[in-house]
Formats: structure tokens, sequence, C-alpha cells
């Protein structure tokens, strides 16, 4: 039983569900107090989105009991989470794109039967809202218009206009650029010392240090460990999380070889994001050269032309010294390119397809998987239970469903896919974008045994850190143009930091 | 109670499902034999004996599964890849007209050459129909829907152009019919004094080889890859656009290749009426078997039937026979229902 304390707000005692054979929360137990922000850190699968779903009543716990300001609430009903106070921000917006930021805000609050909606109340407050927490958005802008950052503020904000106390963000900083996540963070600040409470989920260990006050580890269903976050490090918070010890890999100083992959002066049109203009980059053997910014400024472009999903409109692409006229996908395979994308779920794999059947995607022509247009499935089976066992991708075996796959394997089966074949040249795209601790050091370790072996590497992503450690040269990309690579030794998050954000004179631009 | 989805839906599932919905659509559908006054189980009797409950009623329910199983392949071939061909009516009538034209007696050859010719021909038309609405998919992102939606009809105008024109045959006393394909390009029959021939047998080769390609060859895998995520299909170096292609071949062919069967197998000269809409029941049958090659000839069998055995039914009871579109209706609305919910599970909480 959990000591409820006059500042209690909300205490979950012994809350146990249980998905078919597997347990996703056992006895889990919790308590928030006012003006708190709990995070709530865990990896993939640890259990910290279904506790919360069941705090909100989209699942009913099969044992425990929910306890809101002193008050049991009652199992199974959103509706009644909401009355208690309880707002949650889920991972996916639950925004309608058509209407504007006040419709969206009063949906679902008025009765459906009244005849006319007193908007310019609900308009000033919620102005007031907004100016109280530093959440500022334009009340009469199409929800379809605004920026990820933005409509973030909007789902808040919606929490806080149905009069919420406790408000639950799951994995709220996963779809923001660094600069929206640290605002972010600053209006949670604001909205702690106003008396608010708020539970903080996410895997990412930066962040939940920044911003929260009290740390609660989840891992496999049960709460493992509970720190203050004063008295805790990112270290000791990535072995609770991961459950055994963790070594970073480390990247060996070796001398480049050759050129594997050079742009010279090359324009590409508008392509998701920013078009490119007069890129220069080149990578070399035995070398990770990184590429940061804030997403849409022409990292789609640079990864399509890495990939050869696009073809240079002006400026040259060479590939291992020999200039490509035509790219093309198939072309850069059989060149020895391994091209790890950007959304995994969306090109890297065929989620409704077996795992074999992923595993040969990009080579099922090879004569090693095909004989006069058969496929020879034994061949690809075998070569299947090889990356499975090689590159450790925890499934039920090769003729496993590919979407039921976790991210993290899904990620190594498609590190196998590409390393398997010894590419000389790896476009990596956000490779350890939504991964947990233990498949992110797995990722970057595979990249830097790549790297020495030979392999050139262009590591495109949005994460500082990560580019940092593992890269020899960073050069920034904002608004399609790249600035000329500077050893990683020369550069920090500051520095860094203003690059992305368009300040290339103040920070000393090289090139 | 609350649905929850499946990770997996067992196999005995699988094949109860659409079991159970062609029992739901019986039961549904005794209400309205009801309502048209006849007894029910009499009526259901009468459909099967209708269909099965002799030699010649049993070959004229298989003759008639014959086109429906390769128009059904056609739409299943199409479908697997997001090719929405709805175009396997005109299709079907190209294949039709192709052989018709081409077996009137212009080509001097021995019978089983002039057979095989004849169906290569009428595969070949039915596939040029539905490459020039790919290409306008795959080249100019044309929706390919209403293109070969369209096309259906322009073809049936076609074809009433040229049995009422060039190739009408003289000796018809006017009726709008082509001049009969030769006596050696007929299909042989499977069972004399039937209407059952050899065209059933290379329908259920079709079938048989579609699910060989679909399942065993590069070229399957690389259509199933396409149909199931274009994005990752194409980002992996496969050639989209020319599987898609590839698709709409054999997807056109199939359709073509039911059209010239139903002419030199069953009506040996071509009119408006040689199909009672076996293009867009094709779809239906594919629907109904769930796009599975093998599922599709138990499905055009299951079609046919409902319609021959409706026909029975109609003669001797009175009930209307248009009872047999609603009964293939209700069991497709039926069979969606079954394999969403086969998908779920329910559990009480």
């Amino acid at each position: 039983m959990i000591e409820a304390t006059r500042d209690t707000v909300l205490a979950l005692d012994g809350i146990t569900k249980r998905f078919g054979d597997t347990l996703a929360n056992d006895a889990i137990s919790l308590e928030l107090a006012r003006g708190e922000i709990l995070a709530l850190l865990g990896e993939n699968g640890a259990g910290k989105t279904t506790l919360m779903t069941i705090l909100f009543g989209h699942y009913t716990a099969d044992a425990g009991s929910i306890a809101v300001f002193g008050r049991p609430l009652p199992p199974g009903r959103p509706r009644a989470a909401i009355e208690a106070g309880i707002g949650m921000v889920h991972q996916h917006f639950t925004l309608a794109d058509n209407l504007t930021v006040l419709d969206n805000v009063m949906l679902g609050t008025e009765p459906l039967w009244r005849p006319r909606s007193d908007r310019r109340a609900a308009r000033r407050r919620l102005e007031d809202l907004a100016a109280r927490f530093g959440l500022e958005v334009h009340a009469d802008a199409r929800v379809g218009d605004l920026s990820v950052g933005e409509r973030q503020r909007v789902e808040i904000l919606k929490s806080l206009y149905r009069d919420a106390r406790i408000l639950i963000l799951d994995e709220p900083t996963a779809v923001l650029t660094p600069q929206e996540s640290e605002r972010l963070f600053a209006t949670l600040a604001r909205m702690a010392a106003e008396g608010l409470s708020i539970v903080f989920i996410s895997h990412k260990l930066g962040e939940v240090l920044a911003a929260s006050r009290r740390i609660v580890v989840l891992r496999a269903g049960r709460a493992v460990a509970e720190r203050e976050t004063a008295a805790t490090d990112r270290h000791e918070l990535a072995e609770l999380m991961v459950g055994q010890r963790l070594t970073e890999p480390r990247r060996q100083p070796l001398d480049p070889g050759a050129p594997v992959f050079a742009l010279d002066g090359v324009d590409l049109p508008r392509a998701g994001g920013s078009a490119l203009a007069g890129v220069d980059l080149t990578v070399r053997e035995r070398e990770i050269v990184g590429v940061v910014g804030v997403a849409g400024n022409g990292q789609a472009g640079l990864a399509a032309l890495a990939s050869g999903l696009a073809a240079p409109r002006a400026g040259r692409l060479a590939l291992f010294g020999e200039p490509v006229r035509r790219p093309s996908p198939a072309r850069f395979v059989a060149a020895g390119v391994g091209r790890i994308p950007e959304d995994r779920h969306g090109s890297g794999v065929v989620g409704d397809m077996a795992v074999w059947e992923n595993a040969i995607l990009e080579r099922a022509r090879d004569p090693a998987f095909a004989r006069h247009g058969w496929l020879r499935q034994g061949a690809a089976l075998a070569f299947a239970r090889r990356l499975i066992a090689d590159f450790d991708i925890r499934c039920p075996g090769p003729r496993a469903r590919t979407a039921l796959l976790s991210g993290g394997n899904m990620q190594k089966l498609i590190l196998g896919r590409i390393l398997s074949a010894d590419p000389r040249f790896i476009l990596a795209n956000q490779p350890t974008r939504g991964l947990d601790v233990g498949a992110i050091a797995y990722v970057h370790g595979q990249l830097l045994a790549a790297r020495e072996r030979g392999a050139g590497v262009l590591l495109i992503s949005e994460d500082l850190d990560e580019v940092l450690a593992l890269a020899d040269r960073v050069a920034v990309i904002h608004g399609g143009r790249l600035t000329a690579p500077q050893p990683a030794g020369e550069l920090d998050t500051r520095r860094l930091g203003l690059l992305m954000a368009g300040h290339w004179g103040e920070a000393g631009h090289a090139a | 109670m609350r649905l929850e989805r499946r990770d997996h839906v067992p196999a005995a599932l699988a094949l109860a499902a659409p079991i159970g919905a062609v029992l739901a659509a019986l039961i549904l559908c005794a209400g309205l034999i009801a309502w048209a006054g006849a007894p029910v189980l009499e009526a259901y009797g009468r459909l099967v004996t209708g269909a099965f409950g002799s030699r010649l009623s049993l070959t004229e329910t298989l003759a008639r599964a014959t086109p429906l199983m390769l128009t059904g392949l056609a739409a299943a071939v199409a479908f697997r890849a997001r090719l929405w061909n709805i175009g396997g009516e005109g299709q079907f009538y190209i294949g039709a007209l192709v052989a018709a034209a081409a077996g009137a007696g212009a080509l001097a050859l021995p019978g089983w050459l002039l057979i095989s010719v004849l169906l290569i021909l009428g595969a070949a038309g039915g596939a040029a129909l539905l490459v020039v609405p790919t290409l306008l998919k795959t080249k100019a992102g044309v929706d390919e829907v209403v293109t070969t939606l369209l096309l259906n009809f322009v073809v049936l105008l076609f074809v009433s152009m040229m049995i009422e024109g060039p190739m009408k045959d003289p000796l018809a006393f006017g009726w709008p019919q082509s001049a009969p394909v030769v006596e050696h390009a007929i299909l042989p029959d499977l069972i004399a004094r039937t209407r059952l021939h050899a065209g059933f047998l290379i329908a259920i080769a079709a079938a048989v080889a579609f699910w060989l390609i679909d399942s065993r060859t590069v070229q399957g895998y690389e259509s199933r890859a396409v149909g199931a995520n274009p994005e990752a299909a194409r980002f992996a170096g496969i050639a989209v656009d020319r599987t898609i292609l590839r698709v709409a071949v054999f997807s056109g062919g199939l359709a073509g290749l039911a059209g010239a069967i139903e002419v030199i197998g069953l009506k040996e000269y071509l009119t408006l009426d040689l199909s009672p809409g076996y293009g867009y029941a094709g779809i239906i049958v594919a629907m109904l078997a769930q796009l599975h090659p093998l599922g599709v000839v138990a499905a055009a069998i299951f079609v046919a039937t409902v319609f021959v055995g409706a026909d029975s039914m109609g003669r001797s009871l009175g009930v209307p026979s248009f009872i047999a579109d609603v009964i293939v209706a209700v069991s497709l609305l039926c069979m969606l229902v079954a394999l969403f919910l086969a998908r779920y599970r329910v559990r009480r909480r």
C-alpha cells in the first residue's frame, strides 16, 4: 500500500495487466505529488504506455487500483479520467487537421444539442491559458497548417482547457526538434510551478534528466527503480533500463582512404523538405561523416541522393570514384552501397511479408536466391536464419511476419541485410530513431565495426550526441545548403546548435 | 466485452470464416425466399439439386464457373499488386472479339495449333487493353479505377460496331452476331453431349500456375512486395513500375483468355450477351477468395452454383431468379465482415 500524503494527487497501486502470455504491467505502484514532474523511463515494450493507457481508461487493469485526488477512479472509462482532471497527450496527435485550433480545443467540451456555442468566451479562455503557460498558438490557424511543435501545444492546451490537473505526455519529444523540446520543457516547468502534476514518458536519458524531478524506471513490466533526478546520472539510468552493464563502443582513430561517395556542386529540387543547392560532400573509406540539422532542411534530398532514389539536377554524383549518370536503388545496391532508410516501417521492410522475404528484399534476383526465375526458398531461409543468429534478431523464426518485430529488431534485420553484403559505402539515415538504449548501442557498434572493415559511412541524424560520438567529420545542413565538414573534435553541441539554426557566420563558417 | 486484434489468424479460423459467411448469407436470404412465398428449405434443396443434382446440371455449373475462374484470377492477380483493374469485362470482350475474328477462317492452321493461337491472341488482346491504363497510371498518375472501368463501355460499343459491321454473320438473319469460328477451332468437350469443355481444365491450370508463380518465383515475390509496400519495394531496388506492368499483362491476359475460351469453347460466335457480367463478377469471386488463386476456383464454383441453382429454383418454385444476385451479394458482404472479425478476438473483461 502507498501511504497517501496530503500532496498526493495520483496513486497507482499494484497495477497488473496481461496480454496473452506477456505480462505488460506487473504490480506497478507509484504516486505523483502536486507540482511534480515524474518521468517514466523505460525501453520500448517496458510497459510505460500500457500503464498510462490504463490510467486514462482505454485499457482495464487485471488487478490494482487507481486513486485521483484521494478518490478511486472507475476503470475503463476515459470520460471518468477526464472528469477527474487527467489529460493525456498521445504520441500520435488526436487533432482534426481541417479545423482551427479553437475548434479543436472546444471539440467535445460542449453538449451537441446546444444551438450555438460561446466562441468568444472559449477564445478568451484559450488565450488566457496560452499566455499563462507560454503555449503561443494562433487560435484561428488551421491545425493542418501548423508545425509539429505547434500541434503538440494545441494538444496540451486541449487538456488544460478541460481543467486537467494531471498531464500525461507519451514520448512528447519523439517528433520535436531539439529547440522545440527545450521549449516544451520550459512549459512543463511553468505548469509544475503553477501546481499541475506531470507524468512524462520517455526512453531518452538526456531529456529525462533535463526535465524531471523524480524518475521511475520500468523494465519488462516492473517498476525496478526510483531515483531523485538530482541524485542519479545517465550511466546509472541506462543500466537500470537495460538491466545489465553497458559499454558504449569506442571509435578507433583510422586513416581515411579513397572517396566512396562524392557530391560536387549538386542541386536537387524540393523533395519533402528544402531543395538542395550547391552541395559538396565527400565520404572516404574508413570514416564516418555526420550530417546534422533540424528536420526538413534538406536531409531527405541528401538521403535520396545517397540511396539512389534521386539524380542530381545539376552537379555530379560519384560512387567509388566513378560518376553515376542514372542512379537507381538497384544500381547502388549492386555497386556495394548499404542503405539504412529513415522510416524503417515505411521504406525499410514490407511488414506483411515474412522475415526471410525481407532478408532478401534487395537481392531477390541474386543467383544465390534465384535460379531461372524461381526463388530458392531454402537458400533464402538459411540466409535469414544466419542473419537472425549473427545479428541477434529476436523473432519467432524466419517465417514470422516482419510487422510483429519490435523497432530494434526490425533495424537489426535491415542492418543484417545490408552488412551481410559487405558494403563499401553505408548511408545511415536516422539509424537509431525510436530505438531503446540496448539497440542504439548495437547499431553504433555495427556502424563503427563497418568503418573498421573499411567502409565509408554517411550518418544523417538529429541526435547531436550520436553524431559527435560516432562521426570523424561533421557537416551541418540548413535550408538545403551544407557546411564543409569539420573534425568532430573541434565541435560541440552549442556550436552545432548555432549552425543548425542558420547562424553560419557567428559560428565560424569554415567553408 | 471488447474486440482485440489478433497477431495471427489461426488456419482453422481462416477456413471457417468463409464457410460461416456463406451460411450466414443463406440464413439472411431465407427471409427473402419466405417473403416470395416459397418454402425455404425446399427452395435451397432445389438450388443444390439444380446445381449438382444431375450430370447435366453439374456440368452446366462447371461450365459457368470456367469464365468466372479466369476473370476471378484476373482480378486477384491485379488486386494483389494494388493494381485496381475494374476492366475485366472489357478485357473479356476484347479476348472474345480477337478469338472470334481470327477463328472464323482467316487462319489456315491444324486444329490444336489454331486453338493455341486463338487462346494466345485472345489473352494478348486482353493484356494490351490493360497495359494502356497501367502505363497511364505509372507514367502519369492517372487513376486506373476510372480508366479501366470506362474502357469497358468503350469496348462494348466497339464490339457492337464490329458485329453490326465488318464481322457480321451474313447467315444470321440480321441478328447482331459474328460469323462462327471454324469447326476445328472449337475446344473439345470434356463430357460428350454437355456444355462442359476443355476450357475448364485450362482455367484450373491457370489457377495452379498463378499459385506457383505467386509463391515460388521471383516475379511473384516482387509483385507481392510491390502490393504490400510499394515504397519499401522501390527503396530495395525492385523495379516497381515494371512489376506492375507485368502484373497488368497477366491480369488482362487472364480476362482476355476467359473471353476467347467462352467463344471457342461454348458459344462459337460473338454476341453482345456473351458475358452476363463475368468481368465484374470476377471481382466478387476474387474478393470471396481473399485474392488467393486456389480460393478463386472454389469461389467461382460457388458463385456458378448459386446462379445455376437459382435458375432451377426459380423455374420450379416461382421464386424470382434475381435471388441469385442477392445471395451472391449478401455472401460477399458477409465474407467481408467475417474476414474482418477473424482478425479480432472477443474478450470478456
